[in-house]
């Protein structure tokens, strides 16, 4: 809690709590290790489903954007950044710069989701895969519709805690409500990482 | 509950002006209103108990028609379809709407007191998971009143038959999302309960002197978190195959029926955990109080605890020895079923080191207790012969799993579950149960369940399948299927007279004022039975394991500590409580509308349940969880102090 010495918070402590750790922060914690089990679960749909091709089930060289999926890939971690800077600044009481990181995150954000929409029509319209006519097209699209439903949530909540903050209610005293939103917004890029991984860059090995 | 009753100390100062953000703050401590927007940990307990109840005698009713279908060859009282919509309604129903939240009723209300704290960490997410709750058992059974009927694909709900080409009716549809929205209610009411226990602990409560019912707590709350998200992806899945066409369990498109069973599996194994270590840790109290000695190894109970929910994650397949998972794959199951014997083996000798040489109290509640260590034993035996994997393709499908699983989840579960709400009822109501009545009910529950379920082991041994209506005359399973039923009914009176008596009790049972049973753990220090809204008056501090047991005995310290805790709180601004609040429940009716929307392919009701539901949320959010002040007055009883707190 409060350091008598400097007046600052102590944002690693909260002496209320048996722990020390803020309740919000644990709880966060422990809904991500339960999302991690929503994705392992859909991941290895994928994974053992792609094993198994029918015949007639389209290579997913022939139709992954590699280029493309990297660029939304590399904006994702960008977004990440900004996401530590927003926490950083609202730990220190600075709602300015706060809301700056908080915007430029959710650009990322908005990116990466334009990218998948992108993706997605371009797949559907010009490669001819969609969520019925194949495995692959069953897999891919819920999975990685799963992990966009997450971004949505993730850049939805940024956005409240963005115009939330012109109330004057955001100060360094909430900052553990924009960290435990930064740690969710943090797994949901990592688990990017291991679909980027898994699904698309596996393909070419 | 008796929040209502006990409320009248917050004389009728009124509350300030609600702030800006807040558009609704009620107050109300008795009636209706009340209950709908509680956060208070014992009356929401209280709910998820009361529902359970209900549903645990609807299950009962369906497992006796099931059972008079049952009492003599080519029998008529059921339809075969008739027959398919009952074994699944009482799987379905007594897993997740009668085990379960009654296991839950007693993590709310007990938990919260044995670590010494006012509440949970999310009162309100709290009231969120049993609206939550309520919402997925009313979609799982509105097919009762509907013409395409209840459910009716089986518990397991196995992926092709559930598929549209082989129930094309929404049945199934209502055991998908009704299962869904459960498992959304019983992951927030598991990470509440995390955050709970390993943040809120009471001073010196550290963790090896957590009693073993909270401890039982954690570990459940961890294998729900972990073991849900699987069957809710399996159900996604099967909803998405239903709505959109798509082909997880599509064969001719190259879906594998074979992941909807390890999908289910991978949750289903580690759920019958969540059934029987909440009935474990009830046991490991009861035991203790009634023997008058602490629990006998009481690190390796919890570590037994632990190892059990780990190693329920590594044992799923033995549920598909028959599917061919291959040598290898088979052995590596059968071993690790056969291991997990091992850390419930040694739970089973630790109770008997507790009451070996114990001054043995023998109420109503030890009776449950005894009952549960022995049945338990037998339904553990035959487990263990299910881990052979060439045994268990014998076994597979047939009565002798029947068996086998109602020795775990009667003799196990129920009655632990049976005791602790004998061991409980005086803390939570502040009557006692008849000891001759509740006696009469344990024999009558006991001699029931043995003549229904033993005979079972022979009738599936000679061959008889599960989950079929009817069987011939000379197949030799006459006797014993009579012999059944006549024990189902017998179990069913048991089950009667017990509920009966607790409803007497409720209304007009002898009163108790403080601790009943001499009792060792923190839930018995509450000021009063049954315990004030607030709980304690102050924070306990814990310096044993028993850490009442202790309090007892050093009364002048503790009550020194007490003072100084009632000064620190006074200086903090007095006992801080949650607000009540409705926007829980208007999430939990989005949730409701939404999942019926869905249900019926009915865009715009979807669409209306997710805007309540948003709108739910967003309200929730906005108005904060923020609480108010009591004051001790010069009584020692708690005034409010009218000052809005955040």
């Amino acid at each position: 809690m409060s350091n008598a010495a400097t007046g600052t918070l102590d944002h690693h402590h909260d002496a209320t709590t048996a722990t020390g750790i803020p309740n919000k922060k644990l709880l966060m914690w422990a809904f991500l290790a339960s999302d991690c089990m929503f994705f392992g679960a859909l991941i290895s749909t994928h994974l053992i489903y792609r094993l198994h091709p029918p015949p007639g089930n389209p290579s997913p060289v022939e139709i992954f954007n590699v280029p493309l999926t990297s660029f939304s890939t590399f904006i994702l971690l960008m977004s990440s950044l900004m996401m530590a800077l927003a926490v950083n600044a609202i730990q220190k009481g600075n709602v300015k710069s706060m809301r700056f990181s908080l915007l430029t995150t959710i650009f990322f954000g908005l990116i990466f989701l334009g990218c998948q929409v992108y993706e997605f029509n371009h797949f559907v319209h010009e490669k001819h895969l969609t969520i019925t006519n194949s495995i692959l097209g069953t897999t891919f699209y819920t999975l990685t519709g799963t992990h966009g439903l997450h971004v949505l949530i993730g850049v939805i909540w940024l956005t409240s805690m963005y115009f939330y903050s012109f109330t004057g209610r955001v100060t360094e005293k909430q900052a553990v409500d924009v960290e435990s939103m930064g740690l969710y917004w943090h797994f949901v890029d990592i688990v990017w990482i291991v679909i980027f991984t898994a699904v698309y860059l596996l393909e070419y090995l | 509950m008796d929040a209502t009753v006990k409320s009248s100390f917050l004389t009728g100062q009124p509350k300030p002006a609600a702030k800006p953000l807040v558009f609704w703050r009620p107050t109300a401590k008795t009636g209706l209103i009340s209950w709908l927007t509680t956060v208070d940990h014992k009356k929401i307990g209280f709910l998820y108990g009361l529902f359970a109840v209900v549903f645990f005698l609807v299950g009962g009713f369906e497992a006796l028609l099931i059972r008079l279908q049952l009492a003599v060859p080519n029998n008529t009282v059921l339809t075969a379809q008739q027959y398919n919509t009952m074994f699944t309604m009482h799987g379905t129903t007594m897993i997740f709407l009668a085990v379960m939240p009654l296991s839950s009723a007693f993590f709310n209300i007990i938990m919260p007191l044995q670590i010494g704290a006012r509440d949970v960490a999310f009162p309100r997410l709290n009231a969120f998971s049993l609206w939550t709750f309520v919402a997925g058992a009313i979609v799982i059974n509105i097919g009762w009143f509907l013409k395409d009927g209840a459910p009716n694909a089986g518990w397991f709900g196995y992926a092709p038959l559930t598929s549209k080409t082989f129930t094309p009716q929404h049945s199934v549809d209502f055991w998908v999302m009704g299962l869904q929205l459960l498992g959304v209610a019983s992951i927030a009411a598991a990470l509440n309960f995390i955050v709970t226990i390993i943040n809120l602990r009471a001073p010196g409560m550290t963790m090896m002197r957590l009693p073993v019912f909270t401890w039982m707590t954690l570990v459940t709350s961890f294998l729900i978190i972990l073991s849900f998200p699987a069957i809710t992806i399996a159900l996604v899945e099967l909803m998405m195959d239903r709505q959109f066409g798509t082909n997880f369990f599509e064969v001719s498109n190259g879906g594998m029926p074979i992941l909807w069973q390890h999908l289910f599996w991978v949750f289903g194994h580690p759920e019958v955990y969540i059934l029987i270590l909440p009935a474990m840790g009830i046991v490991s109290e009861i035991l203790p109080t009634f023997s008058r000695k602490p629990l006998f190894g009481y690190p390796i109970v919890v570590f037994s605890g632990a190892c059990i929910g780990f190693l329920g994650f590594a044992v799923w397949s033995h549920h598909m020895f028959t599917t061919g998972l291959g040598t290898v794959a088979t052995a590596a199951f059968s071993l690790a079923t056969m291991a997990i014997a091992v850390p419930t083996g040694v739970k089973i000798f630790n109770w008997i080191g507790t009451i070996w040489g114990g001054q043995l109290r023998m109420r109503t509640p030890m009776m449950f207790a005894l009952g549960f260590i022995w049945m338990f034993m037998i339904g553990g035996f035959s487990g263990v012969m299910h881990s052979a994997a060439p045994a268990d393709a014998q076994q597979q499908d047939s009565y002798f799993v029947i068996a086998h699983f109602h020795y775990v989840l009667i003799g196990g579960s129920i009655f632990a579950l049976l005791a602790g709400i004998h061991y409980w009822f005086p803390l939570i109501f502040g009557r006692k149960v008849s000891e001759f009545w509740g006696k009469l009910s344990f024999w009558v529950i006991f001699i029931g369940f043995n003549v229904t379920f033993f005979p079972m082991h022979f009738l599936g041994l000679n061959g008889m399948p599960r989950r079929t209506f009817t069987y011939d005359g000379n197949m030799g399973w006459n006797t014993a299927n009579f012999i059944a039923t006549v024990g189902a009914f017998i179990l069913g009176i048991g089950i009667a007279v017990y509920f009966a008596v607790v409803l007497y009790t409720y209304f007009k049972g002898e009163k108790v004022s403080q601790d009943p049973w001499d009792g060792r753990t923190l839930e018995w220090a509450v000021d009063s039975l049954p315990p004030p809204e607030y709980n304690f008056s102050a924070i306990p501090t814990v310096h044993a394991r028993d850490g009442f047991w202790y309090e007892k005995r050093h009364s002048a310290e503790i009550a020194r500590e007490k003072a100084e805790h009632v000064k620190a709180d006074e200086a903090h601004g007095g006992i801080h409580m949650p607000h009540q609040s409705i926007y829980p429940l208007v999430a939990s009716i989005g949730a409701l509308i939404g999942g019926l929307g869905t249900c019926f392919h009915d865009l715009p009701w979807s669409l209306v349940g997710l805007v309540v539901f948003l709108a739910g949320v967003y309200l929730w959010s906005l108005e904060g969880a923020d609480g108010y002040h009591l004051h001790l007055g010069p009584d020692g009883k708690p005034v409010d102090d009218g000052r809005a707190h955040h």
